[in-house]
């Protein structure tokens, strides 16, 4: 088991024939998931390496059964791209692309909570689950099976405390990357529930950041519904306000949205918070051990 | 994005938000063009991005040419909390008779617009709310029907607005929506919403946040943000397509990723270190970007010295090694006598640290961990200022 992603993944990737989507697909398809078909519009009947591509996801999904979607193309294509995925029936969409409109998120994700598929991102690294799939950007060599699944809004930062993680022997379930952006398709709180009901999945790591109150939330679903043990790991507390902290959802707006806050909602619910990423990887690996 | 209030009010124009007659004046002598246009009274506006304009002094009444003058004179060059007023706003007066504050709000925790209104609007309104919450109607609006006459009928009986208003203040709230929505705003605020003496609802004052990612689409605010006043350095980042943020410590920062810099910025802090900036240099950098980003740091005085911390995923360590070895070729970065630690982990990370090997870099140090090279920079800042 893992989460998400796994061997029963089919993906087809949107933007399969541009230089990141090509390059990221073939990755993916290179460590072991099934990589069955691409859409770039105008361009059906084409191939990439032996993947078929297609004009649409409809045609997609209809001829090589596709079930997840990584969506690679241009954020001013992103909604659209998602829409269609979620129209043609695809279960699990993640979008990579970063840039994509807030006032875009926010139509995207009101839809996609009427209907059944999830999403991850924009603006993410994707999923990889340890020697069985990998869809998205993260560098896979870094990580090996184990029992530790990690959610992040963060990618270089999750290779950082999976790195740590590794280097004392310990291998992870499953990586979500779920973005840095202001609405992003899945929260804390969904892959959190998906660890939870993961029986290969024995310790959560949380990688939060500032800005929202993303992680606030997380913090009181693990009190009610989380009986693993969670460690997290907040970024920004040098943060001034007001200013965009790289990711478009990483700001502290007057008081509220602060690392501080952030880390005092998760002790008082009792999750315990590595100060720096080394730290993390440390509680992990005493919780772990006793 | 933020605008400035004569960029707001020309975004609230053209989508038929009811507004005073104004105009905006770079100079003295373009602002008693204005004014004499306009006519007397009017009131002379600093445009700078600060709040309380009005008690530091940006803001003042003329009742004739004269008058309008010496107020444009005062406050053209004027210090408003750190920003120097380089614009100014002139705009018929108009006779109080009530003060409203109504806003449309990106909220991300409702995933929602969120449309707000109180008939207590003013300077003193976030004081008011504090103390009588109730005081303040709020109404979330499903981005997908969008904003409708219940909404606005809802919030203007709910804040108890006069009777004879109702009318003209859902007829403004519905046009801020439309500012909101098709202007890709986070924000769009009005403190006050202006009745006047005639019984007419004007938006007084405009705080319009544009959300940066969404500006490809409307190239005519993309232009606004080069005139906006920014820091020198943030825009020289800017242009190399850099995302950086100016702090006021003394160590330089250049990571890979949002959340691993923001991570970095604190290991250093912890480290007793004082961070000089943010800068991501993004994934799969090339070493081109490397050697510009050092160039931006560098291009703060402050900086005493400068940490790399990066971990490969897209981006090659041997890339980014490259660009540190450039930088200290091309732009004479060794000459300072600014020491860095470099923190190399990731994609080629073993290239990397062996051609930094071979370059010998003069004050170049390498350290194996994220921790170990906060460290290690946070002393060598700290000796420098000792030194």
């Amino acid at each position: 088991m893992a989460v998400l992603v796994g061997e029963e993944t089919r993906l087809c990737v949107a933007g399969i024939t541009g230089r990141e989507g090509s390059f990221h697909a073939l990755n993916n398809k290179r460590y072991g998931t099934q990589l069955v078909s691409g859409v770039t519009p105008g361009k059906g009947g084409q191939d990439v390496e032996g993947t078929p591509v297609f004009d649409t996801f409809h045609a997609a999904v209809e001829q090589t059964g596709a079930n997840t979607a990584m969506v690679f193309v241009p954020p001013s294509f992103a909604a659209d791209s998602i829409l269609e995925a979620q129209d043609a029936g695809i279960e699990l969409i993640v979008a990579i692309t970063e840039g994509v409109p807030a006032h875009d998120e926010l139509r995207v994700y009101n839809h996609l909570q009427r209907g059944s598929s999830r999403l991850v991102g924009p603006n993410c690294p994707g999923i990889l689950s340890p020697g069985k799939a990998n869809v998205g950007i993260i560098p896979a060599a870094f990580f090996s099976e184990g029992n530790v699944g990690v959610v992040s809004r963060s990618g270089t930062l999750t290779y950082q405390i999976g790195n740590e993680l590794a280097g004392r022997g310990f291998g992870n379930s499953s990586i979500v990357g779920i973005g840095g952006d202001p609405v992003p398709g899945s929260s804390f709180i969904d892959v959190l529930e998906l660890f939870e009901s993961d029986p290969e999945t024995e310790l959560i790591v949380l990688s939060g950041e500032i800005g929202g109150d993303a992680e606030e939330r997380a913090a009181e679903y693990i009190a009610d519904h989380v009986s693993k043990p969670v460690v997290a790991y907040i970024a920004g507390f040098t943060a001034p306000p007001g200013k965009t902290m790289g990711h478009a959802g990483a700001i502290v707006s007057g008081s509220s949205g602060t690392a501080a806050a952030k880390t005092e909602a998760l002790e008082a619910r009792g999750v315990r918070v590595g100060k720096t990423p080394t730290e993390v990887a440390e509680i992990a690996v005493e919780v772990l051990s006793s | 994005m933020d605008l400035l209030e004569h960029q707001g009010k020309a975004l609230f124009a053209k989508h038929g938000v009811a507004i005073p007659d104004g105009r905006p004046a770079g100079t003295v002598e373009e602002a008693v063009a204005a004014a004499d246009e306009i006519g007397y009274p009017c009131v002379v506006k600093a445009q700078v991005m600060v709040g309380g304009r009005g008690k530091a002094g940006g803001i003042k009444v003329a009742g004739d040419r004269a008058e309008a003058s010496r107020a444009a004179e005062a406050i053209l060059g004027m210090d408003l909390r750190g920003h120097t007023v380089r614009q100014l706003y002139v705009e018929r007066a108009s006779e109080i008779a009530e003060e409203y504050y109504a806003a449309i709000v990106f909220d991300r925790a409702a995933k929602a617009p969120m449309a707000m209104l109180s008939r207590m609007g003013g300077v003193e309104v976030e004081t008011i709310v504090e103390e009588d919450p109730e005081a303040m109607r709020r109404v979330h609006v499903d981005p997908l029907v969008g904003f409708q006459g219940f909404h606005a009928r809802r919030l203007a009986f709910e804040a108890g607005i006069a009777a004879d208003v109702i009318g003209p203040v859902c007829a403004l709230l519905a046009r801020l929506y439309e500012v909101f929505v098709g202007e890709d705003a986070m924000l769009v605020e009005v403190n006050p919403v202006l009745v006047t003496s005639a019984r007419e609802v004007v938006a007084l004052d405009a705080k319009v946040t544009i959300d940066g990612s969404a500006l490809y689409r409307h190239p005519e605010l993309a232009e606004l943000t080069s005139s906006a006043a920014e820091d020198p350095q943030e825009q020289m980042a800017r242009e190399r397509g850099l995302t950086y943020v100016k702090l006021d410590g003394d160590i330089g920062i250049l990571g890979n990723g949002a959340g691993l810099v923001m991570s970095t910025l604190d290991v250093v802090a912890q480290a007793g270190g004082r961070p000089a900036n943010f800068l991501d240099a993004g994934g799969g950098s090339k070493a081109e970007t490397i050697t510009q980003a050092v160039e931006v740091i560098l291009s703060d005085d402050k900086v005493e010295a400068v940490l790399f911390n990066i971990f490969g995923g897209i981006t090659r360590c041997d890339e980014v090694a490259r660009g540190l070895i450039e930088a200290f070729a091309q732009i004479g970065v060794g000459e300072k006598g600014i020491p860095f630690v470099v923190r190399l982990d990731g994609t080629n990370d073993e290239q990397g640290r062996r051609l930094l090997a071979e370059a010998d870099l003069p004050n170049v140090h390498t350290e194996a961990t994220m921790l170990g090279a906060a460290q290690r920079v946070a002393e060598l800042a700290g000796a420098r200022e000792a030194g």
